[in-house]
């Protein structure tokens, strides 16, 4: 999916291949184009279209703006990887995210159990085990804090809004306590070498992004988990009339979530080579804006990966657009509120019109 | 280099002190309107104990090395009086956490507060109930709108931190011959007054010079925030002479982008003063080459002002009788010539 990304035009030219993924969990994996073309799936196709048209309009302006930038293959190649990276461990915190909203919750802890999972990992002489212990910490911390959010939800009956913003503040408030109020730099070379490592030339965070967005498609798409996860989200009660252990499945869920967060922690920790308690700051907000217009809904029951993946590229690639323009943050934000305002105002109300210019022309 | 010339100006003082009683005796005129320092009895009469002061402090929960650095060098230079009682109480997330925070320690009727207040202008109106309530209120780097609101105001200088990160910027750039250079610029969070006064204070400088700042990323103060703001920013300039991050902690951050870019034809300044910063200038083996200081020992010398002024004492090196009102410190430049003296004072 990175790939079409950068080359925007590609996907614009090829639709189904960019479509198929995201619908595919309603249509029962129908291998009939008519039949999955209808519906839901050709909902979110011409979702994921219009979300390339955004990339393409964002590459086009960028192209028009700093035209000696663009003229330079080294550096368009490399201003890819800068997107991608860039977008790498908001991506990943963005998969989790996905599989909590379409699940029907919310989950408003994500930055502060990257923050805690990161800062633990740099701590508590978790560095003294070399990298191999500082990646387990991270994780068994992420999933631990996931655990407790699921746990709190689903059998202590907490609102997940609610649950998760008290997550949100003892995280970062445990993260300050140990960390000791200080940037913890990370002196593992092996830790730190993962922002700068390169295989076949692709940058590993990309990869780690890429492993994790096609697991999460797998995972919601092609297993029973995925459909359990759109049918608890749909109608909690039909679910738990078909058998489905609502309450163990929302556990997972937030722990699915905090999992990611414990990959993005390594990922951030590596590529700022320290952590702190402040790191990852807004990222909830972030995570959700990008699934929310990448067509997950809000009150649960559908969503798609992919669309969450374009969702996260296109505010890196706003904020790419922006830096490589001298223009101020403050109206990135503005421009960012802007398209999250239209993608919901498109998915609450299906702006036919809009959806049909933006996706059927291809068809 | 503090010791120093503390000890020259005492010596000074003491040597003028000598000289108008000299005059004095021999003419009864002169050292009559003369306003100068006594001479002290022993190396600092200051610090020899005195009547017993409570003081209570507040800073923000820390998320930021300075403050934590803040917080500690208050503790740890209230500890060193042994006439001082020193009540910290927890200033929550915000400003609103703070003031109720503040209301309760006034009740508790300490002699002088000494606080880091999350705003300035928030918490003016707290302020203003402690000196109300006859508790001089020492305020900490972030400045009271109302005059009534304070006794004290010790201040780093953000403003002078532009101007000396600019003049170090052009001096370098000069001697490097580079007529047209390419600046790039990071400061922290950029709605606070602080980080503007920091960038008006550095174009200033470099316009004196008929530079300027090619491009401008904000972060927030962290280091994850610096690596992304920085990771743009390089991306943005293919090709530059000069950068000045405004912080030391987001410079991790800000250095580990530089490194991942394996960008290094440029030189970088820092702000703050941290101990890495200091350390790795002094190593002179990273595009770091100086740090401008925004320094929280600050916070040391409001505990020891607010004891002065809870004991009405003056400093010992002013003529004054009493502690004056506005204190600003000067932003110094960090570069490896200096590094070493700067060593003990990074945080």
């Amino acid at each position: 999916m990175t790939d079409q990304s950068t080359k925007p035009s590609v996907p614009a030219q090829n639709p189904p291949g960019q479509g198929a993924p995201a619908g595919v969990h309603k249509s029962g994996g129908g291998l009939l184009r008519a039949d999955w073309l209808k519906g839901d799936n050709a909902e979110s196709l011409r979702r994921n279209l219009g979300l390339v048209g955004v990339l393409v309009v964002l590459v086009i302006i960028g192209i028009i703006t700093r035209p000696e930038l663009y003229s330079d293959p080294t550096w368009v190649k490399n201003n890819i990887f800068t997107i991608l990276q860039q977008a790498s461990a908001i991506g990943v915190v963005t998969v989790g995210m996905t599989f909590v909203i379409i699940g029907g919750g919310i989950d408003l802890s994500v930055g502060a159990i990257i923050a805690l999972a990161g800062v633990w990992s740099t701590t508590l002489a978790t560095q003294s085990y070399g990298a191999a212990g500082m990646i387990f910490t991270a994780l068994v911390v992420g999933v631990a804090v996931g655990l407790v959010n699921g746990v709190l939800i689903s059998y202590g009956r907490l609102v997940p809004f609610i649950a998760t913003l008290a997550i949100l503040v003892s995280a970062r408030g445990l993260a300050a306590q140990i960390s000791g109020k200080q940037t913890q730099v990370s002196t593992n070379q092996t830790i730190n070498s993962i922002a700068t490592t390169k295989i076949l030339g692709i940058p590993l965070l990309v990869i780690i992004l890429g492993v994790v967005v096609a697991a999460g498609w797998v995972l919601l798409n092609r297993t029973t988990f995925g459909r359990r996860t759109v049918a608890v989200g749909g109608n909690t009660e039909a679910a738990r009339l078909a058998g489905i252990n609502v309450r163990w499945h929302t556990v997972l869920l937030y722990a699915l979530s905090g999992l990611c967060c414990g990959i993005a922690a390594i990922m951030l920790t590596s590529q700022a080579t320290s952590a702190q308690a402040a790191m990852a700051n807004l990222y909830e907000l972030d995570a959700i804006a990008a699934a929310i217009i990448g067509g997950t809904l809000l009150s649960g029951g559908r969503g798609t990966i992919i669309g969450a993946l374009f969702g996260v590229l296109v505010f890196s690639t706003i904020t790419n657009l922006f830096a490589i323009n001298n223009l101020s943050t403050e109206v990135q934000n503005m421009v960012k509120g802007g398209i999250i305002v239209v993608a919901v105002l498109i998915q609450q109300f299906r702006f036919r019109s809009v959806t049909q210019l933006l996706g059927r022309k291809p068809l | 280099m503090k010791d120093l010339s503390r000890r020259r100006i005492l010596f000074g003082g003491a040597a003028l002190g000598a000289g108008a009683l000299l005059t004095a005796c021999t003419s009864n005129d002169p050292g009559e309107n003369t306003q100068i320092k006594d001479e002290d009895t022993d190396s600092n009469p200051n610090a020899a104990p005195g009547t017993k002061v409570v003081i209570g402090f507040s800073a923000p929960g820390a998320d930021h090395g300075w403050i934590a650095a803040i917080t500690n060098n208050a503790k740890a230079q209230a500890q060193a009086y042994s006439d001082v009682e020193f009540k910290s109480v927890e200033a929550g997330t915000d400003a609103a956490a703070q003031r109720a925070a503040i209301s309760t320690l006034i009740a508790q009727k300490p002699t002088v507060i000494v606080l880091l207040p999350h705003d300035g202008k928030e918490l003016n109106s707290v302020g203003l109930e402690a000196m109300k309530a006859g508790i001089p209120v020492v305020n900490l780097d972030r400045a009271f709108p109302d005059q009534a609101a304070y006794r004290l105001q010790i201040k780093g200088d953000n403003f002078g931190m532009g101007l000396a990160a600019g003049n170090y910027v052009a001096a370098q750039l000069k001697l490097k011959g580079v007529s047209n250079p390419i600046i790039g610029e990071i400061p922290g969070i950029d709605s606070l007054e602080l980080t503007q006064e920091r960038t008006r204070g550095f174009n200033e400088a470099l316009a004196a010079n008929g530079f300027k700042v090619a491009n401008r990323r904000p972060a927030e103060f962290t280091a994850d925030s610096g690596q992304k703001a920085a990771t743009e920013l390089l991306q943005a300039l293919p090709k530059m002479d000069a950068l000045w991050n405004h912080d030391d902690d987001q410079g991790i951050g800000v250095l580990a982008a530089i490194n991942q870019a394996g960008r290094k034809e440029f030189f970088m300044v820092g702000g703050a003063g941290s101990k890495a910063a200091i350390d790795q200038i002094a190593a002179d083996n990273s595009v770091l080459k100086a740090t401008v200081t925004y320094s929280p020992s600050m916070a040391s010398s409001a505990i020891s002002l607010a004891r002065l002024i809870g004991q009405g004492k003056g400093m010992s090196d002013l003529v004054e009788l009493q502690v004056p009102k506005e204190i600003t410190l000067a932003s110094e430049t960090i570069t490896k010539e200096n590094a070493a003296k700067y060593a003990k004072l990074g945080f």
